[in-house]
């Protein structure tokens, strides 16, 4: 495992991969701050501007700072790639390792419900779960969150099942159960660290697909209130070869663009290195 | 005991299998617009000729897909009447009784347990998928009737383009790794992951239908119409389909049988076209049932991205609009059209890879 770290670290795709995914967090978390950048105040008389030296990345319809508003939009959506990623690695591991570990009928049922989830297209599940909260949190972060969250564990699950089936039966296992070390004990000091290869490698490949997920949302208009994807809708929305203001689209697509690309790099490198059999 | 047990089980499970296929067929058949009887006679016949003739890995599959319809329309059900809003809520205040005389007349009662109940008997007895909430005068059939081979087209396009695009591209880099090709179909790859589609279809607007004017912008009026959104729904899933035909290239080109066939001399072409390809291509295929998922997923955003009338659209609007009919509708067809497909591919693996073949 260290051996894959090592490998890890000196490969030039992480390299880049993690040096682009450095400057975008650090853009996105202190420039705002740092810059004293506001986002939120309009101004009629300054709508539409192309990029200046006052406003680098020109402004909005409404005469929003567009710099402004796209590192804080990228703020949420590197949020919602992460919080999201977490929560659907969590559900994986955890209903993974249990069926896996368990055995018998209650794997069979629960592998069966995978199957099933499997079998339906998720973005009807994301879309209605977006729906349960369109009163309540209508365009905060966390009903995404919970969205993408629910419908990405599945192949996690699968895959930890199958760890945790083959390390199971190992003597080393059977020797710690002799000894009288609890299930819980086996299976999050024993069972799931032998596991870490493929549960980090698809972590970290869950997380741009994530964010695209997203950007298809704020797409959809049932997205988060502002976000890369939704700003790239934005942009979507008014660009036409006569007169257009293309400013609108080429700053957020591009940052969503680089972390994307960034996140893949990292992602493939970490593959690559734990030489752990995934498709991509 | 021992010898008989088995047989009789899988005779047992042959009949059950082919009875809820049967059950399939009829339950889906009619509201697509076939009589009761022309319903049944299919039913029957694909009942009978899949108890006998399917495999009986691929009957129990099929099979299951009735309890997990049922189980995805319950879900559905759930979530919809959990969700806030009702599809009769209005900004003019209708009188309670209105509202009541509405709900009698479409068939939505005030509980969801209720309204499965509703769905189901009206889809089972009377195979109908029910009226449209929100399109007056409609019923959900009519509406996807039209959108469904709109919907298939533009996906078999894009996943057919996919193919091509990503074999072509994979299968030569991977002949020559490291190359100028090779890299170009890495770094394009990544960009093809990495870019929204509703970027790269903007884009493509701008430079094919604004600046060149060689094709339609938007709007659904025949065949010109779909090659933009097609192109933009196949992008993504090309990109993937280049990287795993790529590795999978480099892979069999290492092993032993490639070896074997170089050394009793055999030309480089008939080594790639009719020994390594067929290894190249076997995680393009297991490759293929997420593919579909994808260009279906992405169909919701070109589809409204290009005004295509497509079933995403309709899906999209029945959420928004709390047609519970139409996203039902919608949902129930999507998941067949998903999980017969993941069969096509898990039997075209098995083709492919003689290892893979269990047993009949």
């Amino acid at each position: 495992m260290s051996d894959g770290l090592a490998r890890f670290v000196r490969s030039p795709r992480a390299r880049i991969g993690a040096a682009l995914l450095g400057a975008v967090v650090l853009l996105c978390g202190l420039g705002p701050p740092l810059l004293g950048l506001d986002g939120a105040s309009t101004a009629p008389e300054q709508r539409l501007e192309a990029p200046s030296a006052s406003h680098p990345f020109g402004t909005d319809a409404l005469g929003r700072d567009l710099l402004a508003r796209v590192l804080l939009g990228g703020r949420t959506s590197l949020l919602v790639g992460f919080a999201a990623t977490l929560v659907s690695v969590g559900i994986g591991v955890l209903y993974g390792a249990v069926a896996g570990y368990r055995g018998g009928r209650l794997d069979e049922a629960m592998m069966r419900l995978v199957d099933f989830l499997y079998a339906i297209p998720y973005m009807f599940l994301v879309i209605l779960v977006m729906l349960l909260f369109r009163d309540t949190a209508r365009g905060q972060p966390l009903p995404v969150f919970l969205a993408l969250g629910l419908v990405q564990w599945l192949t996690l699950a699968r895959i930890v099942r199958g760890e945790a089936l083959r390390l199971r039966g190992r003597e080393f296992v059977q020797a710690l159960r002799v000894l009288g070390a609890s299930d819980a004990r086996i299976l999050l000091r024993h069972v799931l660290p032998n596991a870490f290869g493929p549960i980090a490698v698809y972590g970290a490949l869950t997380v741009p697909h994530v964010i695209l997920l997203e950007s298809f949302l704020s797409f959809l208009g049932l997205g988060i209130e502002l976000s890369w994807g939704q700003l790239v809708a934005e942009g979507v929305a008014v660009v036409n070869p006569i007169a257009s203001p293309w400013w609108l689209l080429v700053a957020p697509a591009g940052f969503l663009a680089a972390t994307l690309v960034a996140l893949q790099l990292v992602g493939d490198a970490l593959r690559d290195a734990l030489d752990t059999r995934l498709a991509p | 005991m021992s010898a008989r047990g088995p047989t009789l089980r899988r005779i047992g499970g042959r009949v059950l299998g082919g009875a809820l296929l049967a059950l399939l067929v009829f339950v889906l058949a009619r509201p697509l617009g076939a009589g009761a009887p022309a319903a049944a006679l299919a039913a029957g016949g694909v009942g009978l000729a899949g108890a006998a003739l399917l495999p009986l890995h691929a009957l129990r599959r099929l099979a299951f897909l009735v309890p997990s319809l049922a189980l995805l329309v319950f879900l559905t059900c759930f979530l919809m009447y959990l969700a806030p809003g009702s599809p009769f809520a209005s900004e003019r205040v209708a009188a309670p009784q209105v509202e009541e005389a509405l709900r009698a007349q479409y068939g939505v009662p005030r509980s969801g347990l209720a309204f499965f109940q509703v769905y189901v008997s009206r889809l089972v007895v009377d195979g109908s998928l029910g009226p449209s909430l929100k399109v007056q005068g409609r019923s959900v059939a009519a509406l996807l009737l039209p959108a469904l081979p709109v919907s298939l087209a533009l996906g078999g396009l894009a996943l057919a383009i996919a193919l091509t695009l990503g074999i072509g591209v994979g299968v030569r880099a991977g002949l020559r790794p490291g190359s100028f090709a090779d890299r170009a179909s890495l770094v394009l790859s990544l960009v093809g992951i990495a870019l929204p589609s509703f970027v790269v279809g903007a884009a493509l607007v701008i430079v094919f239908a604004l600046w060149l004017g060689w094709l339609p912008v938007a709007g659904f009026r025949g065949a010109a119409h779909l090659v933009l959104p097609a192109l933009t729904l196949a992008l993504p899933p090309a990109a993937t389909i280049a990287r795993l035909a790529r590795s999978g290239t480099i892979e069999t080109l290492a092993q032993d049988f490639v070896r074997t066939a170089r050394a009793k001399g055999l030309p480089e072409r008939v080594v790639v076209w009719r020994h390594a390809l067929r290894g190249a291509l076997l995680p393009v295929v297991s490759y293929l049932g997420p593919a579909a998922a994808g260009i279906l997923t992405g169909s919701f955003v070109v589809e409204t991205l290009f005004g295509v009338p497509g079933m995403g659209q309709w899906f999209v609007k029945g959420a928004v609009n709390r047609d519970y009919s139409v996203v039902l509708g919608t949902t129930l067809l999507y998941a067949s059209l998903v999980t017969v497909l993941n069969l096509l591919v898990d039997a075209a693996y098995a083709w492919l890879d003689p290892r893979l073949r269990e047993e009949r």
